[in-house]
């Protein structure tokens, strides 16, 4: 190794030869029983023997192709650093619960267990309570929705409903049609699948209907099966858009003419801040459209209550998947749900909780505009996300150890994108934290900002994705327990 | 009954291999029957201990504050023995470049390499500078924090186009960032305790190959990315200096009760030091406790031995 023995001119650290006296080898070295090594010197090519290879994992070899996405990322440990009060979070998904009446809520359960305790802790039907289906109908014509309770599947939150399509439709290759960005959770499904999932254009109105007849029409050409097209039409996560009301029929018939499922996924449906929500999917086509609701953010994601609503013959194969998967939802939480909807005003907390991510939603986007002018974001009518673009040349996955280290956290742009992109974008969520506390965590997010640009002009414009080790399959988004 | 409470989180960027090391050492000392408490290191860690003084303290933190030695002053100026090096150790052996400079003098070869902050770069102009120094160093380089572990910001550039990312991927977990020289070879930890009479002992050496190359953060801590072999697969000659050279970065960084010595052997069998940290991880895939396991040694056993040499030496 000729260049090793180099000295380099202004090199901080001349290359010394090490030549420890035989005495001094001896003295310090150890074999494992604590007695000094032997003097007496054993052939140089004697390498020791019993070396003994291990990963650390026997089942290495064993785990399924779908396993391939499931390391640690550098990314998700650096959000343990998050739950700590000192910093703001930006980056959690959890709702904010303070305003329910837990007294209430405590009282409406010990009843519930008084008058039906036997039944709500013992296995109940695969495709969910019966009275509980019918509530949910009630809660889906908010939305333009009628349907029959036969059609309504109740699942361990909308994540497992998600899961289940996916199971039913996916063969690994299949194609996922999906937002750009889409929601990580999905993602997650999907590549569990193995499924290809297949970004498509959006823009302040969601979904770009041109958009996606191109990509269809590309993927097609290629020999590609789709199997469904993928949306959170309402104040998406995390892109905080809402599709136009215009555009909804729009890609029905395009996903109707390519004999194309849509997933409807709709968890923040009813919390707009700006009048009724729109009428979803689900309410212009019957056949065309699964949709996906839950009761996470209108009441509580603790008790994992979700649904989907699927034509008869879908709706077969999930009660079957469901309870291959977990025998039946819990009756204990439906129960729950289905008490809390009889004798609480939930229309009325609702309407409380969408004034308090309102005023929240306020504080982001007045100090974004306030502090970042170098920046653009969309302006969600509802929900609990901002989706903010970087001044170009910056990277948001590169950028949050330094964002850590100033005392804020956010979810880089890449964790809801399957393809690799996604490196400018961040989302920013601000469901959680008081307003004064998003205000002061937006300063924060500046600052970082600004260091950033600094070393970006030092550096000049450069390859985001440069020289490291290929993007990584990890899920690089927090655990849903990180506020 | 040994009270010790160890400290395990904090702030630093490492802060989940710290819970996860801290409970690992918890588990450990309890099954010695040790009496072990766990604490976040926050702002009701001082008045806990002043109001419930343990017998001592065990901080298993990684990053700033637990292994720079301010933590340490902390705990000895509230008059609480605690484990591992004393502060200024921690000082020299947490600041790459200073570690480098003492083990260069004590006649231990480093891979050659600079330091230098972002402002530097302004001040002299990047492209000029990472010219310079690309023809200066030659390629590969090793780009990395020079304060930090776990291999957070660690690039290997092996073309110039690279390099300015593998400085920002730096910069975005210190603020001085470290270019070496990367030295191809088989790259090995070697652990060290303390005898009953307070001399250092290596453990066996371990040798590490991650898939892909780089021993980075994923490569570290998901099971199945890294191979290992314990002990490495070095001649005794080798082995024998690597451990000699371990013992020696040990006592020049003046380094107590435990440490790990992390170095890159070459293909004339001349160990490379890279870096020394005070308070090695003790995860379920970390070198420290895979090397007491190679050498015949029980986790509990051998932490409920550190525990008493620190006992010894407050």
């Amino acid at each position: 190794m000729g260049d090793s023995y180099h000295v380099p001119h202004g090199a901080a650290y001349p290359l010394v030869a090490v030549t420890p006296a035989d005495s001094e080898r001896r003295k310090v070295m150890t074999d494992t029983a604590g007695q000094p090594a032997s003097a007496i010197e054993r052939p140089e090519d004697t390498i020791r023997e019993a070396s003994h290879g291990s990963r650390l994992d026997p089942w290495m070899q064993s785990y399924a192709q779908r396993t391939a996405g499931m390391t640690t990322s550098e990314i998700r440990a650096l959000f343990a650093v998050a739950s700590r009060p000192e910093v703001v979070s930006l980056a959690g998904g959890m709702p904010n619960l303070s305003a329910l009446p837990m007294d209430m809520v405590a009282t409406t359960v010990a009843q519930m267990l008084a008058t039906h305790g036997l039944t709500a802790l013992q296995y109940g039907s695969g495709q969910g309570d019966p009275t509980l289906r019918e509530q949910i109908l009630e809660v889906m014509a908010l939305e333009g929705i009628s349907a029959h309770t036969d059609d309504v599947v109740v699942t361990t939150g909308s994540q497992q409903a998600l899961d289940l399509v996916t199971r039913i439709f996916i063969d690994p290759g299949d194609v996922v049609l999906a937002e750009a960005p889409s929601y990580v959770g999905a993602l997650g499904v999907f590549a569990s699948y193995q499924a290809y999932v297949a970004h498509v254009a959006s823009d302040n109105d969601g979904l770009v209907p041109h958009a996606l007849e191109e990509r269809i029409n590309e993927l097609l050409a290629s020999g590609k099966r789709i199997k469904f097209l993928y949306t959170v039409p309402n104040f998406h996560n995390p892109a905080g858009t809402t599709l136009s009301l215009q555009r909804r029929p729009q890609i029905l018939q395009i996903c109707q003419r390519h004999g194309i499922l849509v997933l409807e996924d709709n968890p923040y449906g009813l919390l707009g801040f700006e009048g009724d929500p729109p009428a979803a999917m689900r309410s212009m086509s019957d056949e065309g459209v699964v949709y996906l609701g839950t009761f996470s953010k209108t009441f509580a994601p603790g008790l994992r209550v979700g649904w989907a609503l699927a034509p008869h013959a879908v709706r077969e194969k999930l009660v079957l998947a469901s309870e291959s998967a977990i025998l039946c939802p819990s009756t204990y939480a439906q129960m729950t749900v289905s008490a809390y909807l009889a004798t609480c005003d939930w229309k009325a907390q609702i309407k409380v909780y969408r004034e308090l991510y309102r005023e929240r939603r306020d504080a982001m986007i007045e100090s974004l505009g306030a502090l970042l002018p170098q920046a653009s974001w969309t302006h969600p009518e509802g929900g609990f996300y901002v989706w903010l673009t970087l001044p170009d040349g910056l990277n948001a996955k590169a950028m949050l150890p330094r964002a850590i280290t100033e005392r804020v956290a956010y979810v880089p742009g890449t964790a809801f994108f399957a393809d690799g992109t996604g490196h400018r974008h961040v989302r920013l969520s601000y469901c959680y934290p008081d307003p004064d506390r998003i205000r002061e965590g937006v300063r924060r997010f500046a600052s970082v900002v600004q260091s950033e640009l600094e070393l970006l002009e030092t550096f000049g414009p450069y390859d985001v994705t440069a020289g490291r080790t290929p993007p990584s399959r990890s899920v690089q988004s927090p655990a849903p327990d990180l506020s | 009954m040994r009270h010790v409470l160890v400290l395990a989180g904090g702030l630093s960027h490492e802060r989940d291999v710290s819970l996860r090391s801290g409970r690992r050492v918890a588990d450990a000392l309890s099954r010695s029957g040790v009496e072990v408490h766990v604490r976040d290191v926050d702002q009701t860690l001082v008045d806990a201990i002043k109001s419930s003084p343990p017998e001592v303290v065990w901080p298993v933190l990684h990053g700033a504050t637990g292994e720079d030695g301010a933590l340490r002053d902390v705990l000895a100026s509230l008059g609480i023995a605690y484990v591992g090096s004393r502060p200024a150790s921690c000082h020299l052996t947490w600041d790459k470049p200073v570690a480098k400079a003492l083990l260069a003098a004590a006649g231990i070869a480093t891979p050659a390499g600079v330091a230098l902050s972002h402002a530097t770069f302004r001040e002299l102009g990047a492209t000029a500078l990472l010219k310079s120094v690309v023809d200066s160093l030659g390629l590969p380089l090793a780009v990395k924090p020079t304060r930090g572990g776990s291999a957070l910001g660690l690039t290997i550039v092996r073309s110039a186009a690279d390099l300015p990312s593998a400085m920002i991927a730096a910069y975005a977990y210190g603020d001085i960032a470290l270019i070496e020289h990367f030295i191809a070879g088989t790259e090995v930890a070697i652990s060290i305790v303390e005898d009953e009479h307070g001399q250092a002992r290596s453990l066996p050496a371990v040798e590490i190959v991650p898939d892909g190359g780089v021993y980075s953060y994923e490569a570290r801590y998901t099971a199945g990315a890294t191979e290992f072999f314990t002990p490495a697969r070095l001649s005794s000659s080798a082995a024998e200096s690597a451990a000699a050279a371990s013992i020696t970065a040990y006592r020049t960084l003046g380094h107590q009760h435990l440490s790990r010595v992390d170095l890159i052997i070459d293909a004339d069998e001349r160990p490379w030091f890279l870096e020394a940290n005070v308070s090695p991880g003790m995860t379920e895939t970390s070198l420290f406790p895979m090397a007491i396991e190679a050498a015949g040694l029980e986790t509990s056993q051998v932490y409920a031995g550190i525990v008493e040499r620190a006992l010894k030496t407050s």
